[in-house]
């Protein structure tokens, strides 16, 4: 955990209602993919939680759809400004679980974090395709950017409007391949389908409404076989089997 | 600048006046790695039953002006863990005063779950939450009527040999009348104020936005409520009172002592500013040199 002050080197918008924000700051508490930070926007009360979607060096990238004041006045910020960010929070992927090859799946503003995940697999050594589901195609991000790193992308649109028409879990059909393990951030329905679905191992990164997002108010608490978790120290990041997806 | 900070709460001597909290900074241990925990004069722990709770379903946190609301729900271990592992664990790496939070749901849930506490050497107080908004028949309904606060007091003294502070609930009429009610069953001291009950709803979805439908308020929002309780309740009661609401700023410390606090409580902005609790430790010198202060015991209740 580490609290500093943040530049915005670009804030430009990566899909409808979508952004991709550029911070340059002391990057040292971000350890790995699936964690997040919290950012302080002026005039709100509570920091919102966002996942590291990208790193280099001292740059994050945060990749977040406006649904609120928060985002609202995020999406505003031009570059230049700076913002308040608490960093190196959270459990994040576990990247040595990975097997022979692993199936990332995203869903919406969910295929986020999958993008340094895929890196740090990548620089790992270990293969993996991608399945993305977006509502349409104006909504659509990073299916280059997972196809630049070499992995099989499949795209799930609810109109067909991109890729096949559907739910994510139709673009894994498509997918031509053997699995073994699967990453997977999305909605809590959308996690529990795919956890459900995917008869292997894998793990999800988790969604709750948070107060501090370090472990102290026990806002975010969520039902796991080992009793109620906090998603924001505990996880974000919880194997499918952790979770007691009937409750959720 | 040579500012004596140090305060005194029920015989048990702080190296300052700032406490983390109960609901607002878990069991302390979560913050060890940030900071030194011993900046701090006490911390309080996360709300304690008898049996191990699992709190409320989610959303538990909603956002509102000056503050938040939050209906965790007294998610918590138990008190047999907390005196067995938490509490170790803590001392372990913190000298300051320990003080556990105790709630419950019966006169003699309280008083056995502070019994178990009492056994514990390394806790140095007994805060009795009779306050908590967010659980049914329990909690604040005990803290809302001078008659069960008395009686709960009276129980918990019995039960225990450790100062116990009851913290008390905004929500009542006539808080002065609660406090007294208190201190004659035999409280040691007071904290004022828990949150207060308030609600929000999604206008989009037509829902309460808290899974609970009501919450605790909290935040800079409540500070002159508290400080207002926190005024009445010091001139009317001779016990120790610890100020509690709504405290972000080093000043807001010395506003609060001078409305008859002797110690005080930071709550929410530990969520908002995790550091919150030692910058304004590391304030407080400046700002008292600048008021010409030398020692916090001479403002206590000064207003």
């Amino acid at each position: 955990m580490k609290q500093g002050t943040f530049t915005i080197l670009d804030n430009a918008r990566l899909a409808r209602d979508t952004f991709r924000m550029v911070l340059e700051g002391d990057c040292s508490a971000v350890t790995g993919s699936g964690q997040f930070v919290q950012v302080s926007v002026p005039g709100l009360y509570l920091r919102r939680p966002f996942s590291v979607s990208d790193r280099d060096g001292d740059r994050i990238v945060l990749v977040y759809k406006q649904v609120g004041k928060g985002t609202a006045a995020m999406a505003a910020m031009a570059p230049g400004g700076t913002l308040d960010l608490v960093t190196g929070l959270g459990r994040g992927f576990d990247v040595a679980a990975a097997g022979e090859r692993s199936l990332l799946v995203g869903g919406s503003v969910g295929t986020a974090p999958l993008l340094l995940l895929a890196r740090e697999l990548q620089a790992a050594g270990k293969a993996f395709d991608v399945a993305l589901g977006f509502g349409d195609a104006g909504l659509a991000f990073y299916v280059q950017e997972f196809k630049a790193l070499g992995a099989q992308v499949k795209v799930a649109t609810q109109d067909g409007s991109l890729g096949r028409e559907g739910l994510v879990t139709d673009a894994i059909r498509a997918l031509d391949g053997t699995y073994d393990y699967f990453y997977c951030c999305g909605s809590k329905v959308m996690m529990r389908v795919v956890s459900e679905a995917l008869p292997f191992a894998g793990e999800c990164s988790m969604e709750e409404r948070m107060g501090c997002g370090t472990g102290i108010c026990y806002g975010c608490s969520i039902p796991t076989t080992a009793g109620m978790r906090r998603v924001c120290a505990d996880g974000p990041v919880f194997r499918k089997e952790e979770i007691v997806w009937e409750r959720i | 600048m040579g500012k004596d900070l140090s305060v005194r709460v029920c015989g048990v001597k702080l190296r300052n006046p700032v406490i983390p909290a109960s609901g607002t900074f878990g069991f302390g241990l979560e913050a060890a790695d940030w900071f030194d925990l011993n900046v701090l004069g006490g911390i309080s722990l996360k709300g304690t039953t008898l049996e191990a709770r699992p709190g409320n379903p989610t959303p538990r946190i909603a956002e509102c002006a000056g503050g938040m609301l939050n209906a965790v729900g007294l998610q918590n271990p138990g008190v047999e863990a907390l005196v067995a592992e938490r509490v170790p664990a803590l001392r372990a790496c913190y000298g300051g005063a320990i003080i556990a939070n105790i709630s419950g749901f019966s006169v003699e849930e309280y008083a056995q779950a502070c019994a178990v506490a009492d056994r514990c050497a390394d806790i140095d107080l007994i805060e009795l939450n009779v306050s908590c908004p967010n659980v049914r028949h329990g909690g604040m309904a005990f803290g809302t009527d001078p008659k069960s606060a008395a009686a709960v007091t009276e129980a918990v003294k019995n039960a225990t040999r450790k100062p116990v502070l009851v913290k008390l609930s905004p929500n009542v009429t006539d808080i002065v009348a609660i406090a007294q009610a208190c201190a004659d069953a035999g409280a040691d001291g007071l904290v004022l104020i828990n949150t207060l009950l308030g609600m929000r709803i999604d206008i989009k979805t037509r829902r309460p936005v808290l899974a609970n439908t009501t919450g605790g308020y909290s935040g800079p929002g409540v500070f002159p409520v508290a400080v207002r309780m926190v005024w009445q309740v010091a001139r009317a009661c001779s016990i120790p009172v610890v100020g509690c609401g709504g405290v972000a700023s080093a000043e807001d410390v010395i506003e609060m002592m001078m409305a008859g606090a002797t110690a005080v409580q930071v709550g929410s902005e530990n969520l908002r500013d995790p550091l919150a609790c030692p910058r304004i430790v590391a304030e407080l010198p400046e700002v008292m040199d600048r008021l010409g202060i030398d020692s916090l015991k001479d403002i206590i209740g000064i207003v």
